[in-house]
């Protein structure tokens, strides 16, 4: 990938070293930011968006390196639903990422990249990051939190972690707890990586990076995000610039050569060792299992917070049986929440794209 | 109280000032947004239908979808101060079931019902010979989802099956209130209020 040191990024050094569920600390860490919208006065209107696996801070603005226009812009700006005329909205880089917040790719000690020697990290090590990040800022607390996918699961971690630092949360698409077939499909995608001879056991920085298996790690994953229905309407068994068959093994199907596209174009932007660790990061996610393996302990301290989720009939990455199972243990807390499963072709994708009814969830919840 | 339905009206003014709701079949939030603005209560609501979730949630309430049918199971003992189920009881799978549920999970509940013995009805069904399709039932019976029409009579029955205690009644003919007498004739619908 085009490395982020010759990009400007903004950033805050986190003060203190930073604690990490695996019992190591990790110091001098960074994390990488952009804000959209002004903070008030009395500094609460801050609404903290919470990124997915390959997201990044660039929310509602060009990304730096693809130029492309940020990954969430339908939902923020002025006059959207997270309306950036009254709310300030924050979206950090999670840690472990490549778009400048401190990961695999950083200068470790002796000044060389950490790769494999980064420590393994964990949602809530992401959020507690981001929770120090705030204090950086000197925002208390804020008014939402929002997430989608694996922003969801830090929205959660955030709920069941730090209650105290928001009134509302807003969990789209997402899981209190990876499953097997979760894990099985990023252990598919960390398999191509660390299979690619360009990995090098991770220390790659000086060389050719492994974009042929990050590239497949990709393509497995984006499968995943779409539904079966949305890549029939969008390729059917249509061939690529051609009227018949090859009888080889180019791309003939338009569904593969998009794939290929989807898988070469993330390299350009994404670092390989970022997808191991993050990866790794939502496997090990299960919200119960850090609270004593009920899910309604991890949610007793945060009865009071107002929480609204959303899921699409589908999406079978992160199904509405997961949700219900998050509500389930909401309602045995009595904490206000609202749950609806929005009708939407796109799979798990759909809460990127053109969903009207979620843009009316969202901007009625944030009130 | 604004234009609430007649029945949704009667059950916001006798819903105690800051009671914790629960609205079972709360459609669009009507009565949830009145009571919570009106009497400063905590509401909640379980709505099967995912456009009318829709609707309550993007008016801030907190809604969640599911069925009652099953989903009430999920809510802890005595949780709220007030379950309400209006217009709702007809369409349940085991209407038994869920009354159990409602009186399980408030400590009080409110239930509302057209009634199918009304006059109206008994006359559309001895002349006309065929499920009565009238101003308050306006669904015919193959598309309707009340599928388990009962009258006055029949719910007070139940009621005294499982010892349920009647703590008020109320009931409606053409959009206004009228007298207990002979209610199981004169009545469209019933507003109960009940409790363990």
């Amino acid at each position: 990938m085009a490395s982020t040191s010759t990009i400007s990024v903004r950033k805050e050094a986190l003060p203190g070293p930073l604690p990490l569920d695996s019992g190591r600390e990790l110091a001098g860490v960074e994390i990488a930011f952009e804000t959209y919208g002004e903070l008030n006065e009395a500094r609460e209107n801050a609404i903290l968006v919470f990124h997915a696996l390959t997201g990044d801070q660039f929310v509602a603005s060009e990304h730096p390196i693809t130029g492309k226009p940020g990954w969430w812009e339908r939902m923020v700006g002025p006059g959207k639903p997270l309306d950036t005329d009254r709310f300030q909205i924050i979206c950090a880089n999670v840690l472990g990422s490549c778009m400048g917040s401190t990961g695999p790719a950083s200068a470790g000690e002796g000044g060389t990249p950490y790769a494999m020697q980064f420590p393994v990290i964990t949602i809530r090590d992401m959020v507690r990051a981001q929770m120090r990040l705030l204090d950086v800022l000197g925002i208390e607390t804020l008014h939402a939190v929002v997430g989608g996918s694996m922003g969801g699961m830090q929205a959660l971690s955030c709920a069941a972690n730090f209650p105290e630092r928001t009134g509302r949360v807003l969990a789209i698409a997402t899981t209190a707890r990876h499953s097997a077939q979760n894990i099985a499909f990023h252990e598919v995608g960390r398999q191509a990586i660390m299979a690619d001879p360009a990995w090098q056991g991770g220390a790659y920085y000086d060389g050719a990076s492994p974009d042929k298996g990050l590239s497949v790690a990709r393509m497995a994953a984006h499968i995943t995000y779409l539904s079966e229905a949305g890549l029939t309407e969008k390729f059917g068994r249509r061939l690529q610039d051609r009227d018949a068959k090859s009888f080889g093994f180019d791309a003939d199907f338009q569904v593969e050569s998009y794939l290929r596209h989807q898988g070469i174009s993330f390299t350009d932007r994404f670092d390989a060792n970022s997808y191991l660790y993050i990866t790794r990061a939502m496997d090990y996610f299960d919200l119960a299992e850090e609270h004593g393996g009920l899910l309604a302990n991890a949610f007793s301290d945060a009865s009071d917070t107002r929480f609204c989720l959303v899921s699409f009939d589908t999406d079978w990455l992160y199904t509405t049986a997961d949700m219900r199972e998050v509500v389930h243990a909401l309602n045995a807390v009595a904490a206000p929440v609202s749950f609806v499963e929005l009708s939407a072709p796109y799979g798990h994708d759909s809460f990127l794209l053109d969903v009207p009814a979620l843009d009316r969830v969202v901007k009625g919840f944030i009130g | 109280m604004s234009n609430l339905r007649s029945d949704l009206a009667k059950i916001a003014q006798n819903v105690p000032q800051g009671a914790r709701v629960l609205d079972v079949g709360c459609g669009d939030g009507a009565l949830m947004a009145e009571l919570q603005s009106g009497k400063g209560v905590d509401a909640r609501g379980i709505e099967i239908d995912p456009e009318e979730v829709e609707k309550a949630v993007a008016r801030g309430l907190s809604v969640v979808q599911g069925d009652a049918n099953r989903d009430l199971a999920d809510y802890p003992d005595g949780a709220f101060d007030v379950a309400i189920l209006s217009q709702t009881l007809q369409t349940a799978q085991r209407p038994d079931w869920l009354l159990d549920q409602l009186l399980r999970v408030g400590q009080t509940a409110f239930v509302s019902f057209p009634n199918f013995a009304y006059w109206r009805m008994r006359l559309a069904l001895l002349f006309g010979g065929k499920m009565p399709v009238v101003r308050h039932l306006p669904v015919s019976w193959y598309a309707t989802r009340n599928i388990h029409h009962l009258t006055v009579e029949d719910f007070r029955h139940l009621l005294a099956e499982k010892g349920v205690t009647v703590e008020d009644s109320w009931y409606f003919a053409g959009g206004t209130e009228i007298g207990g007498a002979n209610a199981n004739w004169r009545a469209e619908h019933a507003v109960f209020r009940l409790a363990r």
